[in-house]
């Protein structure tokens, strides 16, 4: 009897191990973001072959969309991107356009899209994907609280993302974090520009970026700046930055500096 | 209930006339054309029904759909007609006669009233199913076949009908004992090409309502099969067979069909299109399986399918390549193959890659289109260089439709507002850049379009938006009276 439940536990012990293995063989796989702190919270960086969520309230989905976007630009340079979203969210935050993708240095022509119309089919269609390793990586666009999206599809994902070697990034815009098998959470806010005159040009997109969850390491909130030319996410420049709501300056509008640019 | 004459009656000329009757109708003396009074006034227990176009079109078209199982040349003789070319298929069905029998007896058993013919001219055999169903003529027999029949049977129409017959021309073999060139002076070159088509001297060609796939297979059931293991286990045989075929001649399949034929006469089609040309059974097994998985009414077998056809309707030849040598190729391979699937499942335009177009206006930058059949051209197109060392220029998420927002005032009528409500939230604006103007496309026949000042603009909660005036101040919005208004202000994007 004690014999019998010995070497079943030496096999569950066995078992428990080869699955840690596993995962500590696709954790050696990351990729440097930029921002040193960051980097260091993640062990070396974003690790590749596993899911990532975003989550952000709904009117910061852009600066969300932003976030992802230099995620994906990071994991993969020259594999495609497949990115997946729900009718919903197009309506919601507009649809991801490749021109303002360009703009952030990603190539669009690596870019797929998949317009699923519920989620039931965007969560097949990326799991689908995730299991692909012609991709570099999976963006899936949920928009809103999904019952579909539980521990299951979560666990199936991030299974399809470790056997294949492809990220999967998971934006969630105006959800609330839950339980779930992803490697790392964020919660994404647009950060302010750096202090200047109203009429300055405001720069690279900025973002507040706080990591809820890492399962190898510690979490933290950085303000991370993306630098579109080199691609890559830096520190913001040292000054304080306002975490608080600013007030609106009021400053005389008729005098603006800012280029002037005509197009048409 | 059986006797009692029934009629279905359609509205011409603003009155009632029958437009079909049936036997015992028929026998009472009615006929097609007469006024439903007349039709009442001769019989007043008449049951009459209105005549549906639609529907008798509809159900014409679902009885092609079915006669696709002799051949797959079908083509729509309205109002209630068919032609089917059966060259080279009678055999299949144990000869001309057992295809005749065959159909007939399916379509009475389905409820219909059948009358059919086998002639060498689509023609002839038409003039026989008036008046002689069940005849098979033989090549070189058709004058002989329809030279007793009235010159009704032609179809001709009633003008031409009625006058043959006070010209004393009763069936179609006075007519033809005519000289041609008098039945022409008389009743037009149509008529007379009519005539020979139905005497067999030349044949009007039948246009087919489907173009002829390049390759079929089929599987016919005794016993109806109705079992969603039987129908993938039956696909996928067919498959392998497809498959077999084309490689014979180095093709692959770029889009398939898949027809169930239901025991009851109902007939349901699948297609799976392929961004690629589909070389390996186990990808068409595999299409199918998600494309029937995902449909939002699924395959109702009833009483079972007695007939599956597999048919590749659009194929290319197959570029043999040594993939081994190529990664990237075969990196390529496997994107078009998750896209086929997800796009058999969802639908190929759900699924799309990005073309960059020539002009500055925002909404029209960027043209989505099928990756399926675009993947090659996307992944190599020139999008415009983007500017170094600048910010973004454009959003990252642009609206469809561009949102109107508030504004209150703006203390410079070409300046940018201080605030503005969008979506019932008020955002007071911290940062301005701009304006960028952007002229409209005059070359656009678009309803009237006008100038555009965008201005990149952060709130204070650091959210960045797009915003436009729409219109310039005094030039081009005006209100009823002609003065100058206030011109609209819309969110068009948000940057990241």
């Amino acid at each position: 009897m004690s014999g019998a439940r010995g070497s079943a536990l030496a096999i569950l012990r066995g078992q428990i191990e080869r699955i840690e293995a596993a995962e500590v063989v696709h954790q050696r796989d990351r990729v440097a973001l930029g921002h040193s702190e960051v980097d260091c919270a993640l062990k070396g960086g974003l690790a590749r072959a596993a899911i990532h969520e975003v989550f952000c309230e709904g009117r910061q989905g852009a600066a969300a969309t932003g976030f992802v976007t230099g995620l994906a630009g990071r994991v993969t340079t020259r594999k495609p991107l497949l990115w997946v979203r729900q009718d919903f969210s197009d309506i919601e935050t507009g649809a991801l356009s490749m021109s303002g993708l360009a703009e952030l240095g990603l190539d669009p022509r690596r870019v797929v899209m998949v317009r699923a119309a519920d989620v039931e089919s965007a969560l097949r269609a990326s799991a689908d994907a995730l299991a692909c390793d012609a991709l570099g990586a999976v963006v899936l666009e949920l928009w809103g609280e999904t019952r579909q999206f539980d521990l299951v599809a979560s666990r199936k994902l991030t299974l399809a993302a470790q056997s294949s070697g492809v990220t999967g990034l998971l934006l969630r815009m105006a959800a609330q974090p839950l339980p779930s098998t992803a490697e790392t959470r964020w919660m994404l806010r647009a950060a302010h520009s750096p202090p200047g005159a109203m009429w300055s040009a405001w720069g690279a997109p900025r973002f507040d970026a706080e990591l809820l969850r890492n399962r190898h390491g510690p979490c933290g909130r950085w303000i991370m700046e993306w630098k579109c030319d080199e691609c890559q996410f830096s520190e913001s420049p040292a000054y304080p930055q306002p975490v608080a709501a600013a007030p609106a300056r009021r400053s005389d509008p008729a005098i603006f500096p800012g280029a002037q640019r005509r197009a048409g | 209930m059986q006797d009692e004459p029934n009629i279905v009656v359609i509205k011409d000329n603003n009155a009632l006339v029958i437009h079909s009757l049936d036997d015992a109708a028929s026998r009472l003396g009615l006929h097609i054309g007469q006024p439903l009074a007349n039709a009442r006034a001769m019989c007043p227990d008449l049951k009459v029904f209105d005549a549906d176009v639609v529907a008798d079109a509809k159900t014409l078209s679902d009885i092609a759909d079915w006669c696709d199982r002799f051949t797959p040349l079908v083509a729509l003789d309205p109002p209630h007609g068919l032609f089917l070319d059966i060259t080279g298929c009678a055999h299949l069905f144990g000869g001309e006669a057992a295809l005749l029998q065959t159909l007939v007896r399916a379509l009475a058993r389905q409820g219909f009233a059948v009358s059919a013919a086998i002639a060498g001219t689509s023609v002839c055999a038409r003039t026989l199913t008036r008046q002689a169903s069940g005849t098979i003529v033989a090549d070189g027999g058709e004058a002989e076949a329809i030279n007793r029949l009235p010159v009704s049977a032609l179809g001709a129409g009633e003008a031409i009908t009625t006058g043959l017959r006070r010209a004393g021309l009763k069936t179609i073999g006075d007519v033809a004992s005519r000289a041609p060139h008098e039945i022409t002076a008389r009743f037009g070159a149509r008529f007379s090409t009519l005539l020979a088509h139905a005497l067999g001297q030349g044949d009007a060609p039948i246009s087919p309502r489907k173009p002829l796939p390049d390759y079929i297979v089929e599987k016919r059931f005794p016993e109806p099969i109705s079992t969603d293991i039987m129908i993938a286990m039956t696909l996928s045989r067919l498959a392998d067979t497809l498959i077999a075929a084309m490689e014979k001649q180095g093709k692959g399949a770029r889009r398939l069909e898949a027809a169930f034929f239901r025991t009851d006469g109902v007939v349901r089609a699948i297609m799976v299109e392929t961004g690629r040309p589909v070389t390996r059974s186990a990808v068409i097994d595999r299409l199918f399986r998600e494309r029937l998985d995902a449909l939002a009414d699924p395959l109702d077998p009833g009483f079972g399918f007695d007939m599956v056809r597999l048919s590749a309707s659009r194929t290319e030849i197959v570029v043999q390549e040594q993939r081994d040598l190529d990664a990237h190729v075969h990196d390529n391979d496997e994107l078009a193959a998750l896209i086929d699937r997800i796009a058999a499942r969802i639908g190929g335009k759900r699924v799309v890659v990005h073309l960059p177009q020539d002009t500055h206006m925002p909404e029209h930058a960027v043209l989505a289109v099928s990756a399926q059949h675009h993947l090659a051209v996307a992944t190599h197109a020139t999008w415009p260089a983007r500017m170094e060392s600048e910010p973004p220029l454009r959003p990252l998420r642009l609206f469809e439709k561009p949102e109107p927002i508030k504004v209150p005032f703006a203390t410079v009528p070409d300046g940018p507002p201080h605030q503005f409500t969008w979506r019932r939230a008020l955002h007071a604006v911290v940062r301005v850049e701009g304006p960028e103007r952007i002229a409209m496309e005059w070359w656009r026949q678009d309803d009237r379009q006008l100038t555009r000042d965008y201005f990149r603009i952060e709130d204070a909660e650091g959210l960045r938006f797009w915003i436009f005036r729409d219109g310039l101040y005094e030039g081009e919005v005006f209100d009823g009276d002609g003065k100058p208004a206030s011109p609209g202000w819309y969110v068009h994007g948000l940057f990241a």
